[in-house]
């Protein structure tokens, strides 16, 4: 899970890079970059969730 | 691309500003000192020390000649007709500089301090358990690569200074006084950190319970906002200068806008412990004076002292509710406020530049030149602080997670069971900070 997290995230950024180079009207390119961030969001809620503590270890 | 020039009387007063920026530094070390356990202060203040100088040596080495300055030699990709600078090509270890009080050796005197103060971030997210020698791996890695280059990007005349000049999105992205390049990215620092060290002994129980650790010396804590202040008005009046091409009558200014945005920040923070808890709370309190200096650097320059109070009282807000999250839900143990002071009060503010920044006068692109048609309200600046957001958790954060990991994975960040329990002090150093409050057994053996 960290690891798809840590993708996602990655993802997210190539998504908006894209966004900038294939989109030049300003809504389009606003639209596709915010679901950019979207996905930045879920991928680092990704991350938070593979890194909880599990409760056997909690001391 | 050219060089971009200062007057003499803009050239000392930067001089004078980038001076103030170690008092910044300082309030930093206290803070995470103050906010950390008694038997790990001289080693959190060791690690400080160490952390500067490592930073110091590596952006010195490699640093500077991957970051650059506006106007320097770089390499580029092409994209669909578009030149995307990604990092500098410099020299290393300084050599093309020729200290004449140039824009290039300004900005190589003004980030050797920044670099620093955004190295300072994760030791207080590891306080108590991060290891001395592995946080100045962590330093050098910092301060030799991922700093410089999203440095470059923003400050050095790289593709997210260029959004402006090649795709029309506003001014590009803009950081006046480095709320994304120091401070957001220390703050992603520390996230990584903490993550990786897990949680200090005793944290988080078995029944779900996480009870408060507290600092241990509330003084040293809000001395240390104190010098901050001071340091960030160096910090914000050199980058206003350095990067966005304003003049020195602009520090007033600045200054104004700084000062209001810690104290709206600092007095919401303060209000809403008090309403939640019934006293206000002094560490918190701190952290949202920091966190309003920190949302305050990014648009300082380009803000009125009413729209900095705003930004400061959200930052304060956010900043509340922020530690709790972190450390309630997320279960991410974070002594020194460092993740929600730094990256969360940075990306308000980097955001808030977007929505209330307002350019009266001609702001330096990547051409090196002022563009007078570029004055007003910029039409898609929103979308350019979005981009470097993006950038910040989309690259920055996963490129420093790895980097943290593989380093880890080849020098265990975490100290031993044994060592946190002694304490930082004693394991790592072989004396405490404290000598006098320790009662040692031995003395009262009969002889």
């Amino acid at each position: 899970m960290k690891v798809v997290g840590i993708l996602m995230l990655l993802a997210g950024w190539f998504l908006v890079l894209a966004a900038i180079v294939l989109f030049s009207a300003p809504p389009l390119r606003g639209a596709f970059i915010l679901a950019g961030m979207a996905v930045e969001v879920l991928g680092l809620a990704l991350a938070f969730r593979s890194h909880l503590i599990p409760r056997e270890e909690k001391r | 691309m050219p060089v971009p020039r200062l007057t003499e009387a803009t050239t000392v007063a930067c001089i004078f500003f980038i001076f103030l920026v170690p008092l910044a530094a300082t309030g930093l070390a206290l803070m995470n000192v103050g906010l950390g356990r008694s038997r790990s202060a001289g080693h959190m203040m060791m690690a400080s020390l160490s952390a500067l100088a490592v930073a110091g040596i590596a952006y010195f080495v490699c640093g500077f000649a991957w970051q650059g300055v506006i106007g320097g030699p770089g390499h580029s990709l092409n994209l669909s007709g578009k030149s995307w600078n990604w990092i500098a090509a410099e020299p290393f270890f300084f050599r093309k500089l020729s200290f004449e009080g140039s824009v290039a050796t300004l900005a190589a005197l003004f980030q050797i301090f920044c670099v620093g103060l955004a190295a300072l971030i994760p030791l207080g997210s590891g306080a108590d358990r991060w290891r001395l020698r592995a946080s100045c791996l962590s330093t050098g890695l910092l301060a030799g690569w991922t700093y410089p280059l999203f440095a470059h990007w923003v400050w050095g005349g790289g593709w997210l200074a260029q959004l402006g000049v090649n795709y029309g999105i506003g001014r590009g992205f803009l950081d006046v006084g480095g709320a994304g390049t120091v401070q957001v990215m220390g703050g992603l620092s520390a996230l990584a950190v903490a993550w990786i060290l897990g949680p200090r002994r005793g944290k988080y129980s078995a029944d779900g319970m996480a009870p408060a650790i507290p600092g241990h010396n509330a003084v040293l804590v809000l001395f240390g906002c104190m010098l901050a202040l001071v340091g960030w008005f160096g910090l914000n009046s050199a980058g206003a200068i350095l990067f966005t091409g304003g003049e020195a009558s602009g520090a007033a200014l600045i200054a104004i806008n700084t000062m209001l945005a810690a104290s709206a920040s600092a007095l919401t923070a303060a209000f809403i412990t008090k309403v939640r808890f019934g006293k206000p709370d002094a560490s918190l309190t701190a952290n949202g004076w920091v966190g309003g200096l920190v949302a305050s650097s990014a648009s300082c320059a380009f803000v009125s002292p009413a729209e900095s109070v705003v930004i400061g009282s959200i930052a304060g807000t956010i900043i509340i509710f922020s530690v709790e999250w972190f450390e309630l839900r997320m279960e991410v143990d974070d002594p020194g406020g460092s993740i929600s002071v730094h990256a969360v009060a940075g990306i308000w503010g980097l955001l808030a530049l977007g929505v209330f920044g307002q350019f009266q006068r001609p702001v330096l692109n990547v051409a090196g030149d002022l563009p007078s048609a570029m004055n007003g309200i910029a039409a898609g600046q929103w979308l350019a602080q979005l981009i470097g957001v993006a950038t910040l958790l989309g690259f920055v954060l996963p490129l420093t997670y790895c980097a943290n990991r593989l380093l880890n994975r080849f020098y265990p960040f975490r100290v031993s069971v044994e060592g946190e329990r002694q304490g930082m002090d004693l394991h790592e150093l072989g004396a405490g900070a404290y000598p006098e409050f320790i009662t040692h057994t031995d003395e009262f053996l009969p002889r």
